[in-house]
């Protein structure tokens, strides 16, 4: 199987691309929901599962794009090491490839990193059907364009990715979860002054006049930041976890979720919905029939984007209108990995 | 090098650029001549003439210029780049972005600065100091080097094992495209919509675009900072002690490794007072809050002297942190009076093949007769061998060269790469078609002719054309067959 996994890929590709047929790349089929429709022949990732190598004393991992999320987990985890960006499920079967392929990360990345700041290197199969690497196995590498980044968030659309390699980091010792009463404009304030201190900070998010704060560290140090912070301790591990999976109670099923982000120091979105702020204020979630433009240029006049995340009426466009000048050199983009306009067409925006 | 441009095209950029009210522009040969070269002394070329813009919309006039005239650009900051990325054209003009030097504001609730390329690294951590923070990368030459060309270059520094590079540490970059078109990409707020285009920007050594602004994440300064120097009586042990630290889970702020060469070097210039017959030192860093910084220093002592350790010193104040940090900072200058020149190599391989490596570049050393030293990153396995030759022996900087390349090309082989951080340049072209095949490098020129349709910006830099590869030959395949083929090649 894997062995000729890749090679056949490649064949299917180049003959979809000669015959123009669009392929819909899928994993583990948890991030279904997410970017516009997919549509075209399914290409099941899901087969070439498998971790390539693990060194933990290198930090590095390197798996093939349909490993089971949860089997990476396991393996970190009995090394007491992490992926650090947190990665969301989203339900049984979350694969690697999906997760870099949306760039979705949870609620360490502001104090850790995105998806795109742990990926090393990518090996893909673009959309001629030739498997390229970039990138690599090191930490630092700066040998060519870094297009092994590029990839993450790319949606499938500059290349179905079949590898990755990632920079890990150890997981703290010790963790705990600190609760304060505040409306959300203080909540945002102090996000952000502890960001600026050397606190063990690993997670914020504000919620219904309640701050939530996840410190981890050494033992010694997460007790001196709890000394200083205060506030309540709650036992917040599955607090943490239901928020990274979109299942506390915020997340009603059914209504329409905008994934706004932002910059960190953003005073409270006036706009006529429930939200939940995590990200040390950079993101915000808003829950409920919104109306897109409000949202949309709520979001632009602090600099930032909104994305129309999980159901709602997609006809308005799922991601943030890109500015001409971005827009231009996306399009040139596509056109130069996938010249056919095969792989996830219109996934992202309309290429 | 290249072509002289015909002095009817010369004539024409210099009025049309000299048409751009207060530009200013410079074309006489004398006030070329500091523009020759940048820190890949080796090479050097007089560009066609030099412009100095000192605005956003200037760059745009004269990359419009270039672009309709069919001239190349070639970006430059300070000039401190060490693989020749900023060496000039003779038939291009020299965009210095020296006078583009304001740091616009600094932002301490939200930690960001924004500033012009032109900044220079060290600016923008002492701007921030008064508010707790700083910014992280940086490259030893921090004093001079400017963030334009840090972010061109997707710097490191001492501190990236823990604090990342300068992918890590910006959020946005204003970018003039080959159209003239200013690109945003990134942004204020954590992520941006689209592709990641500040990804492929940063380290993109001046092919992409102009990079006009930065906005930089700025971060707490530590609360307590440690420092251990730890001797080995072989670079062996050295290296398994930099794979135990951080299997035991710990991140220090830097993880340094000299080898004897270096430490001699540095015990005559500068009486370190070193245990006799050390061969390698590790200086390692550990900071963050007291607590934080206090439980990481015992671990890593523990490991140090698990490891085999002869001595290890921890830096008892300030005064004692500096002198440590002297024998690292100053290893340089300390192997300048060894021999007049030398060349430093670049490379970045898995930690676990550090011993086996520097071996190999011993063993190198003899087979050219020339001396190495090596003081580097270990914590990154981004090794720095300093290959000392006279230049004024014939001969002496082609064999350093070559023995330089091989040294990549065995980075290449364990799965490693042929920079970690100084970027490919003019230096590593060769290289490149070692560490890429070349449908990787034909999809690299595709990304250029995105952002650059018409190969105008610094042309035969960064990425070697397919022909030169093949014109080099065959340098992709040992014996017969490709390095280590069961290894995925990325």
């Amino acid at each position: 199987m894997s062995d000729t996994f890749i090679p056949s890929l490649c064949a299917r590709v180049a003959d979809a691309a000669e015959k123009k047929i669009p392929l819909r790349i899928r994993g583990g089929g948890t991030k279904d929901f997410y970017g516009a429709s997919a549509k075209g022949d399914a290409c099941d990732m899901a087969p070439y599962a498998g971790i390539v190598t693990y060194e933990p004393k290198e930090l590095v991992l390197t798996v093939r794009a349909g490993t089971p999320l949860s089997q990476i987990e396991q393996a970190l985890a009995a090394e007491r090491q992490m992926l650090p960006f947190e990665p969301p499920h989203f339900g049984a079967g979350a694969t690697i490839g999906g997760i870099v392929a949306t760039g979705l990360s949870g609620p360490r990345r502001p104090y850790a990193g995105a998806v795109r700041d742990f990926v090393l290197g990518t090996r893909i199969v673009n959309g001629k059907g030739e498997d390229l690497s970039f990138g690599g196995r090191v930490i630092k590498n700066v040998a060519g364009y870094d297009v092994s980044r590029l990839m993450a968030g790319a949606l499938g659309t500059l290349g179905v990715i079949t590898e990755i390699s990632f920079k890990v980091l150890p997981r703290a010792p010790v963790e705990a979860t600190l609760a304060f009463e505040m409306p959300e404009a203080d909540a945002i304030t102090h996000m952000n002054q502890w960001a600026g201190q050397p606190l063990p900070l690993s997670a914020t998010a504000w919620e219904h006049g309640r701050l939530r704060v996840r410190l981890s560290g050494a033992e010694t140090a997460v007790a001196a930041a709890k000394k200083k912070l205060g506030g309540e301790e709650l036992d917040g591990a599955s607090y943490w976890h239901d928020l990274r999976e979109h299942r506390l109670p915020f997340f009603a099923p059914g209504q329409a979720l905008w994934r706004v982000s932002v910059p960190q120091t953003t005073q409270p979105l006036s706009l006529a919905a429930a939200t939940l702020v995590e990200w040390g204020g950079g993101l915000r979630w808003v829950c409920g029939e919104v109306d897109a433009l409000a949202v949309r240029s709520s979001a632009e006049r602090t600099g930032g984007h909104a994305t129309l995340f999980r159901g709602g009426d997609k006809s308005v466009g799922v991601f943030h209108p890109l500015k001409p000048a971005v827009a231009k050199i996306h399009r040139r983009l596509k056109s130069a990995f996938d010249p056919a306009g095969i792989l996830n067409p219109g996934r992202m925006y309309d290429f | 090098m290249n072509a002289v441009a015909k002095p009817d095209v010369r004539a024409q950029v210099l009025s049309e650029l000299r048409a751009i009210p207060s530009l200013a522009v410079i074309c006489d040969d004398e006030g070329l001549k500091p523009f020759e070269t940048d820190a890949f002394i080796s090479h050097r070329e007089t560009p066609m003439l030099a412009a100095l813009p000192e605005t956003e919309a200037e760059v745009q006039a004269i990359v419009r210029a270039c672009r309709r005239l069919g001239v190349p650009v070639v970006s430059r900051g300070a000039g401190t780049g060490i693989s020749g990325g900023a060496i000039p054209r003779r038939d291009g003009v020299l965009l210095v972005l020296s006078k583009m030097r304001r740091i616009l504001e600094v932002d301490p609730k939200a930690r960001t600065a924004v500033v012009e390329p032109g900044v220079r690294n060290l600016q923008v951590s002492e701007a921030a100091a008064p508010y707790g923070l700083f910014y992280a990368p940086d490259p030893s030459s921090q004093l001079v080097c400017s963030i334009g060309g840090n972010v061109a270059e997707n710097s490191g520094g001492v501190h990236c094992l823990k604090y990342g590079l300068t992918t890590h540490n910006v959020l946005a970059v204003r970018v003039v495209d080959a159209d003239g078109d200013i690109l945003e990409t990134g942004s204020l707020a954590l992520d941006a919509p689209g592709y990641d285009l500040l990804a492929v920007i940063t380290g993109s050594e001046g092919n992409l675009g102009v990079i006009t602004r930065v906005v930089t994440r700025l971060v707490a300064l530590p609360e307590r900072t440690e420092t251990l120097l730890a001797a080995f009586p072989n670079v062996r042990q050295a290296a398994e002690a930099v794979g135990e630290i951080i299997g035991a889970g710990i991140i220090p702020a830097a993880l340094e490794m000299m080898d004897r060469i270096v430490i001699e070097a540095c015990e005559r210039f500068m009486k370190m007072g070193f245990p006799p017959g050390a061969e390698a030192l590790l200086l390692a860093e550990v900071d963050g809050g007291h607590e934080e910084a206090e439980a990481s220093l015992a671990a890593v002592r523990a490991v140090l002297e698990r490891c085999g350790a002869t001595e290890v010193r921890v830096a008892a104040d300030e005064g004692e942190r500096e002198r440590l940090w002297r024998a690292r900072k100053g290893a340089f200058t300390a192997l300048a009076t060894i021999l007049p020149d030398y060349y430093t190599i670049d490379g970045t391989i898995p930690r676990r093949c550090l011993p086996e490596v520097l071996e190999h570049v011993f063993a190198l050393a003899a087979e050219y007769g020339l001396t190495v030293g090596n003081v580097f990153h270990a914590g990154d396995g981004n090794i720095h061998p300093c290959i000392f030759y006279d230049s004024s022996k014939p001969g002496d900087l082609e064999k350093s060269e070559e023995f330089g390349g091989r040294i990549l090309e065995r980075c290449v082989e364990v799965g490693g790469t042929i920079t970690g951080e100084h970027g490919v340049g003019l230096e590593k072209l060769k290289q490149m078609c070692v560490q890429f095949r070349a449908p990787e490098l034909a999809a690299f020129h595709a990304v250029k002719g995105a952002f650059d349709p018409d190969g105008i910006l610094n042309p035969g830099k960064a990425v070697p054309t397919l022909k030169r590869c093949a014109e080099w030959g065959g340098m992709h395949v040992h014996h017969g067959q490709v390095p280590r083929p069961d290894i995925p090649r990325f």
